[in-house]
Order: C-alpha cells, then structure tokens, then sequence
C-alpha cells in the first residue's frame, strides 16, 4: 500500500502533428503525405515462454527524436531488431518510412540508419575501409564515395581515427565509426540502439552531441536507460517495461503529470532539541513517524553520514506538507538538519513506472524488516 | 495498450534509398571476407599449413619422387585429403563468430538479401580454398620440366579438385552458421566431413547398398578425378553439394529470424 505509482499508464496521448520539426522537408524535395515514420501496431515478439515484447503500440512522426527508454530486458532491443528487419515479430506490424519490416525489408532497411547496440565492427578493417565497404552496400556510386565519407567523418569527429584499425579504437571512437556507418547513405530514419552504453561521460557526452545534430533534420529513435541522455537530447520521450509502453510524452510533462512531489528531511541522530531532554530516535522510527505525516506516502532512508537520519517522503497531490514535518519534528523534539520539497525529477518517474509489482513487494518488505 | 484507435492515414511510403543490385552487393561482401582472411593470420596459416602439408603427402606418404612417372596422381590424393582438413578452417569463421561478435547484425540489416549475404561470404571463402589449390600449381610445372606433362587431364584434375573443396567450404559454411562457436563450427565439419570422405571404405559391409552409398563418399569422385577423368556426374555431384549446403545455410538464417 506504501507504493502509490501506477504501474501503467499513458502519460500525454500520442503527440500529433507536433510542431517540433515536423515540418522538415525531405532532402531530396519529394512531397510527403505522411508523417508517420515508424509505427508499431500491436507489436509482439515471443522468445520460447517469454514475451520480449508484448502488444507494443506507437507511432515517431517526421523530425521527432524519440527516447526509448527501459530498463535492461524490456524489449527495447529486440523492438529495435524488428524495425530493422533482423528479426521477424511473432505477431502484429510494424512500418518504418511507410514500408512493412515482413513484405519490403529491404525498403525498410534501404531508409533508414542503424546502430545495433555495442555497435559491432570488424576490428581487423580500417576505419575508411569500413566506411567503403559500408558505402558499397548502400549502394553508393564509388564518385561520391569520397564525399559521403569526408561528410560523415566530419560529423562524427572521426578525422583523428581515419588512419586507425577498428580494433585500436577506443569503445567511444567505435560508436563513432558505426554512428559514421549509419549515417553514410544520409537517411532520413535512425535507429540507434543505446549509442552510448559502454562509454565514459565525457565520451558520451560527444556522443550525444552529435545525436542532438544529426537529430536536426532526421527522426530519430534512440534506446537507452541513461535519463541524462534523453534530457539532453530527446524532445519525447517512451518508457517501455516488460515489451509494453508504460509512458508516452514530453520528459517535462512525464515529471510533471505524474503528479508526485518528495520530501527530503535530515533528522539529527545525536542530539535532541535543546532543553526537549528527549534522546535522538532510532532510523525504523523516524522513518514511520514521517511517513505517517502524509496519507498514502511512501518513505525510505537516504544515504547520509552517521549524524543524522535522511528520509525520502514521496506522496502524490499538490499539498505542501513542509508544516506538518516540522511540526512534527518539534513535537518529538528533534533536531531538523535539513527540509525540502521538490518536484519528482525524470529518473524517478522511471522508477516508478519501471520498477513494477515485484520491486513494490520487496520494498514493502524491506521496510517491514526494518522496524 | 488498447488504444488501437488512434488509426494513422495510410502511410504513403517515403523515397526508397538506394539498394544495390545482386551482384555488386555480393562482390562486396565477397571481396571484404576474402581481404578479411588476410588482415588476421588465419589465411596465411591455412594456405602454409596446407602446402607443407601437401608437401609431406607428396613427397613422403606418396612418394612422388620414387614413383619416376610424370603423373599428378599422389599430387591430387593428397590435396583430395587436405581439402577435407582444411575447409573446416577456412569455413568456420563465415558465419559462427560474425554471429558471435554481432557484426552479423550489422551486415543482414543492411539493404541486402539474405542469399547475398550468403554467397559473398562463401565466396570469399573459396577464393581462400582456391589460392591455396592454385599454389600447388608448382607442382605439375616442376614435373611438366621433368618429363612430358599431359595437360589436359591435370586442368581436368584441378577443376575437379577445385570442386570438391568448394563442396567442403560450402559444408563448413553452413555448419558455421548453425552455431555461434567457430570451434564447433571446425570440429563439426572436420569430422563430419571427414566420416563422409571414408564412406566409401565401408562399403564391404554393406552389398547391394553399396553403390548408393558410394555415391556420397566425396572420395570416390575424388577418385575419379585424381585419374584425371572429369565425369559429368562428378562435377553435378559437388555441385549438388555445394547448392544443398547453401540453401540450408539460407534456412539457418532464416530461422533464427524467427527464434
């Protein structure tokens, strides 16, 4: 009863025709009728007993990026696989650039760029040789081979790499390579299947950078389970756990609309008020009485240093309860180090909505345990 | 989610972008897995294994020198029985160890067909099987200055032996590409090529069967070959081979679409 999140719901509909981009034209000037560039409907994928992705409903229109973001074993992967076309899906269809991953693969795959996570490369090729062999299966006129490669390159920071073997590069010089690679035949759809997993910040970082610009003029799809990253890069954002969507919406509106605020409250574990003459109050008991404060709330100890007790009060609804915590504090006669409201950010709204029935359980057991 | 309603126009399908034709999309795959056995050592140990090995057999298990005749027979035994040996080698890392590091991904989700993907990598593989035949080259050149060489049956013979190594590595190839472990996939091929290769050994015990089953000993149309006599049901017997082994290398990928 502790955890109020729901488990499932659609947080904003699905953004239409939203003005971000949207109405950016196509390279080589062609009329679009549509905007739709990927779309799943009622996406199912069954590995043996398991179902990676289970009835998956949703639509990237033109110029959106897009954040797919779950936590590990979600199905964000095995989705990704199946708009690509290197696995087929037990049941439903999905479209990428109007074209049908069963009935046209090579349509599809023709329109779109694609980093498979921990990008994979032939160590033992040289990073141009790569990007040739690329721009030969795109089918790429050798003439404008050149051209293709210096642009790609360029946006990828790979100048410094071009004399390299793959196999030299660092993990973040690589992504770079297989980012070139995606981007060789000037797509107007990228997959990128958690671009930056496996790299340091500061690598990431450039990565994301250069997502942020090709983004500009392309829908992007990108995976990941780093919240920074889709701040930093997606303007909307799906939250997928256990094959289904469980959230759907801009990262401001996801904090936002899911209502919840928390309370970060420091008790001193020395020392009661001066004058109260009561001792300090052992963790289990703090943490029941400032859970109690708020009606349906859920509470757990943050880490902190050894003087004093950190507790997380999460609660849903607009009231401030700052007051009662106070109140509280004084009429126990502790010593309040530290107390603030604040709204619940990205990460947490993540957890919530990812974290599921079991982790629920555990958690109120843990607790349990405690007091 | 039941929000199905949400029914979007029918999607006009953007521009398709480029897609290669059969055969550019085939060559490049070929001549990169080909390159590829040159960027590590692996090409360069099988063909150094084989000519030492081919050297041995035919100068020490044949005796080729004591033999004074101007024949290529002990020649084509021996590379007859490597071709077994070595195949599984240059075949193993076609698809068994692309599917292990995930480069296999990277290459099926590009705009190309699946039998391309297929036929470029074996290719590329049997240009590696044919480099090292085409080496032992020196061999009828040496004797062709001892004595007088008849030409016509050692092209016959090294077609044939091309042949049936390109049967090999189109064994090895599908082998590779029901298993992630490139070990498997050489140990599977080596002796499961190798059982096939001594079929026609057994044939003693079992009578009236027995030409049928002779009939899929590799060796016995090595045999033929190896006297310098190119049958055409030798040449449709590898060449039979070469296309079943293909096209369940063809379903192997297919199915782990669907796994």
């Amino acid at each position: 009863m502790r955890v109020t999140a729901p488990t499932a719901v659609v947080i904003g509909a699905t953004r239409g025709g939203d003005d971000n981009g949207t109405s950016m034209t196509q390279a080589n000037g062609e009329a679009m009728s549509t905007d739709v560039m990927i779309e799943a409907r009622d996406l199912t994928k069954i590995y043996g007993t398991q179902r990676a992705v289970d009835r998956l409903n949703f639509e990237i229109r033109r110029g959106e990026v897009v954040g797919f973001l779950g936590p590990n074993g979600a199905g964000k992967s095995t989705t990704m696989k199946i708009l690509t076309c290197f696995i087929s899906p037990t049941e439903g269809t999905a479209k990428v650039g109007g074209y049908d991953v069963f009935n046209d693969p090579l349509a599809v795959r023709s329109v779109l760029g694609y980093l498979p996570q921990r990008a994979a490369l032939y160590p033992e090729m040289g990073v141009v040789e790569y990007l040739e062999f690329a721009a030969d299966l795109r089918a790429i006129p050798k003439s404008e081979q050149r051209d293709r490669i210096k642009k790609v390159v360029k946006i990828c920071g790979l100048e410094e790499a071009l004399r390299k073997e793959i196999g030299q590069l660092s993990y973040g010089y690589r992504q770079r390579v297989g980012l070139a690679q995606a981007l060789i035949h000037d797509p107007p759809i990228l997959i990128l299947d958690e671009p930056t997993a496996d790299l340091d910040p500061n690598e990431s970082a450039e990565v994301i950078e250069y997502i942020k610009e090709i983004g500009k003029t392309r829908t992007v799809m990108l995976s990941t389970h780093d919240l920074s990253e889709v701040k930093a890069s997606c303007a909307r954002v799906l939250i997928v756990n256990r094959g289904k969507i469980v959230a759907d919406g801009a990262p401001d509106d996801l904090a936002a609309k899911s209502g919840s605020v928390r309370y970060v409250v420091a008790i001193d574990e020395k020392a009661g008020a001066k004058g109260s003459g009561k001792g300090p109050a052992n963790a289990g008991e703090v943490l029941e009485a400032l859970r109690s404060v708020v009606k349906d709330s859920t509470a757990k100890e943050l880490p902190s240093d050894d003087r004093s007790h950190v507790v997380e009060v999460t609660a849903k609804g607009g009231d401030d309860h700052r007051r009662e915590f106070f109140q509280l504090a004084v009429d126990k006669g502790w010593t309040l180090l530290e107390l603030r409201r604040e709204a619940l950010q990205l990460e947490e709204v993540f957890r919530q909505l990812t974290v599921g029935a079991d982790a629920k359980a555990a958690e109120t057991s843990k607790s349990t345990a405690k007091e | 989610m039941s929000e199905t309603a949400a029914v979007s126009a029918p999607a006009t399908a953007i521009p398709r972008g480029n897609v290669g034709t059969m055969f550019n999309n085939t060559w490049a795959i070929a001549k990169r897995e080909f390159a590829s056995y040159f960027s590590s050592a692996l090409g360069y140990i099988v063909i150094g294994m084989f000519l030492l090995l081919v050297g041995v057999l035919v100068f020490f298990v044949f005796n080729f020198l004591e033999r004074n005749e101007a024949t290529l027979q002990s020649l084509f035994e021996g590379v007859a029985w490597l071709s077994w040996a070595i195949s599984p080698a240059i075949a193993m890392r076609t698809f068994a160890e692309e599917s292990r590091t995930g480069t296999l991904e990277m290459l099926i989700t590009q705009p190309v067909r699946d039998w391309e993907v297929i036929l470029g990598k074996y290719l590329g593989a049997t240009g590696l099987f044919a480099v090292a035949l085409a080496l032992t080259f020196v061999y009828p050149v040496a004797i062709s200055k001892m004595g007088d060489l008849d030409w016509g049956p050692v092209l016959g013979g090294y077609l044939g032996l091309f042949l049936g190594g390109a049967a090999y590595v189109s064994f090895g190839v599908m082998v590779s590409s029901y298993t992630k472990d490139q070990i498997t996939a050489f140990f599977v091929a080596f002796v499961v090529g190798l059982l096939f290769f001594i079929l026609n050994y057994i044939t003693p015990a079992l009578g009236s069967a027995a030409p049928i089953v002779v009939y899929f000993s590799p060796r016995y149309h090595f045999d033929n070959i190896a006297r310098g006599v190119i049958d055409l049901r030798n040449v449709m017997y590898f060449l039979s081979v070469i296309s079943v082994c293909l096209l369940a290398t063809a379903r192997s990928l297919e199915s782990r679409r669907w796994s």
